[in-house]
């Protein structure tokens, strides 16, 4: 499946009345207390500039009230924006008249909730429906495709059920297998897992992973917890009060965070599980020595692989099986003990 | 007095607009509303002609079948309303004992009248509410005129009914849907405005036309508050129908007229526990149905 980027450009939120008035204050500084006590305005989203590559699963991160909600809500323009674009093939989002900003929602982007919402009258299966019911596809043909999404996110056999007849966890995979079935190019998760308890949220993620391997839709994925960003991003932003602190891979983040914000978030990540062999190894010298360890393999695994081979060397190797560099057992595990602060990387 | 002879007139005795002036304004405003009814009385008695024939038509058919039909027929919508046999055989029972002390053909007037009263009172009822959970300045506008529906004494508005439609089963409707339709209107903006809001944020999120949104989302999650508003308007309906006997509407309330007018103690008990009666028939009946129609709320996932 064709899938495409989005591209978010410049965007401001101010929620208030007169929002549009107060957009130059902002851009010239005026930060969200300030904006608030003066004003009465509140700034949700500033200066807001994020490429979410299409085919990958773009996390955004942050902590209550640091507006990734808001955020997400303009892919789909649940919410307006006060200023700024949202292009997806091209195309403004913020622009779309009435009917086409519909036809963008029934065809294009398809989104799962934090708290499910899930209809109540509904069984999972007219749940599941629903997106094509809109769009006015024949019963016989959603259902059948409907069908084939709930038997894929596990729950065959639950049809009948209503959503207050099951689990949260079970809830959610009915709104992952609504939002599957639209069969749209966008799929946005408004944290979609924060309400679950952690073994089924791994599981889920597990679900999310194995589907987008086959499917690469453009995901995007809000989260409060880092190391579900990590595990599931291609590409992660950090927001914080409205604003980018920082966006990248997940390595670049651990490794080389911004600011004493996301250093202290990323000191109690596991590295290595987010680090990549690559990143830590040394110049070949002479020939490759020990187990071979391709390119983008996590630290932890390397170290797996070593321990289980009874050897403290390896070598890495790339798509093609050519040696590109050395590695010790010693390197990994102290690159996975030793966190990384914004400070030592100004120092060094 | 002693303060007002401190007092200048005008602060101790209220300045009412003089008689004279009040009785010129009283009498153009009646003469003024007695020539609307003279010229457009026709025009409006025509509009409601298809109501009188509706009321005629369903109060023959309560009144003229057999009543073993009625009384299948009824047993068997309130089972397969409730799905409760208590409740039915309570039905059955006490439409026996109606039959039984001679009220059967009083009590199937006022059945119609009353089905007649709720179906006009949903069918008003519901579109205005829904307008009003769409719009607050709709719902700023409407919510006074229903305190005024529901506060003012039903024996002030059947004055300008009366003068209009004349004495019968027709404005005695009209009475009964004007008492009954608000508890209907408030119940559904209600129903509708206490929605979840994620669950409507996903209906939008999926692309839903402001019809599908109603259809599917509000209409249906709203229906609980809806059932209750309906119920309502039942209960008040029966209520009504006694004080409309006096402006000709017959069946059980006129009974009762008669038994207070002529102090009949046990004729006035007979007709008021015949009222009693089919309240709490179509009241059972409608709250087991509306919790029947709320069956997939009620297992929660243990």
């Amino acid at each position: 499946m064709a899938s495409h980027a989005i591209e978010v450009k410049n965007l401001y939120k101010i929620f208030g009345p007169r929002g549009e008035d107060y957009v130059d204050v902002v851009k010239k500084g005026m930060g969200k207390a300030e904006l608030n006590e003066k004003h009465g305005h509140v700034l949700g989203l500033q200066d807001i500039n994020i490429l979410m590559p299409g085919g990958c699963i773009t996390v955004v991160m942050g902590l209550s009230g640091s507006g990734k909600s808001t955020l997400i809500r303009h892919i789909n323009r649940l919410i307006d924006p006060t200023a700024g674009e949202v292009l997806y093939d091209g195309t403004d989002v913020c622009k779309m008249n009435e009917n086409d900003l519909r036809q963008f929602r029934r065809h294009k982007t398809a989104m799962v909730f934090q708290k499910f919402a899930l209809l109540p009258h509904r069984t999972v299966l007219e749940n599941t429906v629903y997106g094509l019911e809109i769009q006015g596809i024949e019963r016989r043909e959603s259902e059948k495709r409907a069908r084939g999404w709930i038997e894929r996110v596990g729950l065959k056999g639950f049809e009948n059920h209503y959503p207050n007849q099951l689990s949260g966890g079970m809830q959610q995979r009915v709104g992952l297998a609504r939002a599957l079935t639209n069969d749209a190019d966008i799929l946005l998760m408004d944290e979609a897992y924060s309400a679950l308890d952690p073994l089924i949220r791994m599981d889920m993620q597990t679900v999310l992973l194995d589907l987008q391997k086959e499917l690469k839709k453009t995901v995007v994925f809000i989260t409060h917890d880092l190391d579900e960003a990590l595990r599931l991003g291609d590409k992660i932003a950090i927001l914080r009060d409205g604003r980018v602190v920082q966006q990248g891979t997940g390595q670049q983040i651990v490794l080389s965070p911004a600011d004493d914000y996301i250093t202290a978030f990323v000191k109690e990540v596991n590295r290595g599980r987010v680090v990549h062999v690559e990143t830590i190894m040394r110049p070949l010298s002479g020939n490759p020595e020990g187990v071979s360890l391709t390119v983008g393999t996590v630290l932890e695994a390397a170290a797996r692989t070593m321990t289980g081979a009874h050897v403290a060397t390896g070598h890495v190797v790339d798509e093609n099986g050519r040696a590109i560099g050395a590695i010790d057992l010693q390197t990994i595990i102290a690159a996975m003990v030793t966190p990384t602060s914004h400070t030592d990387r100004q120092a060094a | 007095m002693a303060i007002c002879s401190f007092l200048p007139e005008l602060l101790c005795k209220f300045p009412a607009i003089d008689d004279g002036t009040i009785r010129m304004a009283r009498k153009s405003v009646d003469d003024g509303f007695k020539g609307f009814v003279r010229s457009y009385g026709d025009a409006i008695d025509a509009v409601v002609q298809p109501l009188q024939w509706f009321l005629n038509y369903l109060e023959r058919a309560f009144v003229s079948s057999p009543w073993i039909l009625i009384l299948i027929i009824m047993v068997a919508i309130v089972y397969l309303g409730s799905r409760n046999v208590k409740i039915t055989v309570g039905t059955a029972l006490s439409m026996v004992l109606i039959g039984l002390v001679g009220l059967w053909n009083d009590t199937m007037i006022t059945l119609a009248m009353v089905t007649v009263c709720t179906l006009i009172s949903i069918v008003i009822g519901i579109p205005i509410g829904i307008l009003m959970a769409r719009s607050d300045r709709v719902q700023a506008f409407v919510n006074p005129i229903l305190d005024v529906m529901q506060t003012m004494p039903s024996f002030v508005y059947l004055i300008p009914v009366v003068m209009i439609f004349g004495i019968g089963k027709v404005p005695g409707l009209i009475a009964v849907v004007i008492y009954a339709v608000p508890p209907m209107i408030r119940l559904t903006n209600l129903g509708i405005r206490l929605v979840d809001k994620e669950v409507l944020e996903a209906a939008d999120a999926f692309g839903s036309s402001a019809w599908q949104k109603l259809k599917n989302v509000q209409m249906p999650l709203a229906l609980p508050t809806i059932m209750a508003g309906i119920n309502q308007t039942i209960m008040m309906s029966l209520a009504m129908v006694v004080v409309a006997s006096m402006i000709g509407v017959g069946g059980l309330g006129k009974n009762v007229l008669q038994a207070i007018a002529n102090q009949f103690f046990t004729v006035g008990f007979l007709n008021g526990f015949a009222l009693v009666g089919i309240a709490i028939i179509f009241d059972r009946t409608s709250q087991a149905f509306g919790r029947r129609l709320q069956k997939h709320s009620e297992v929660i996932h243990g």
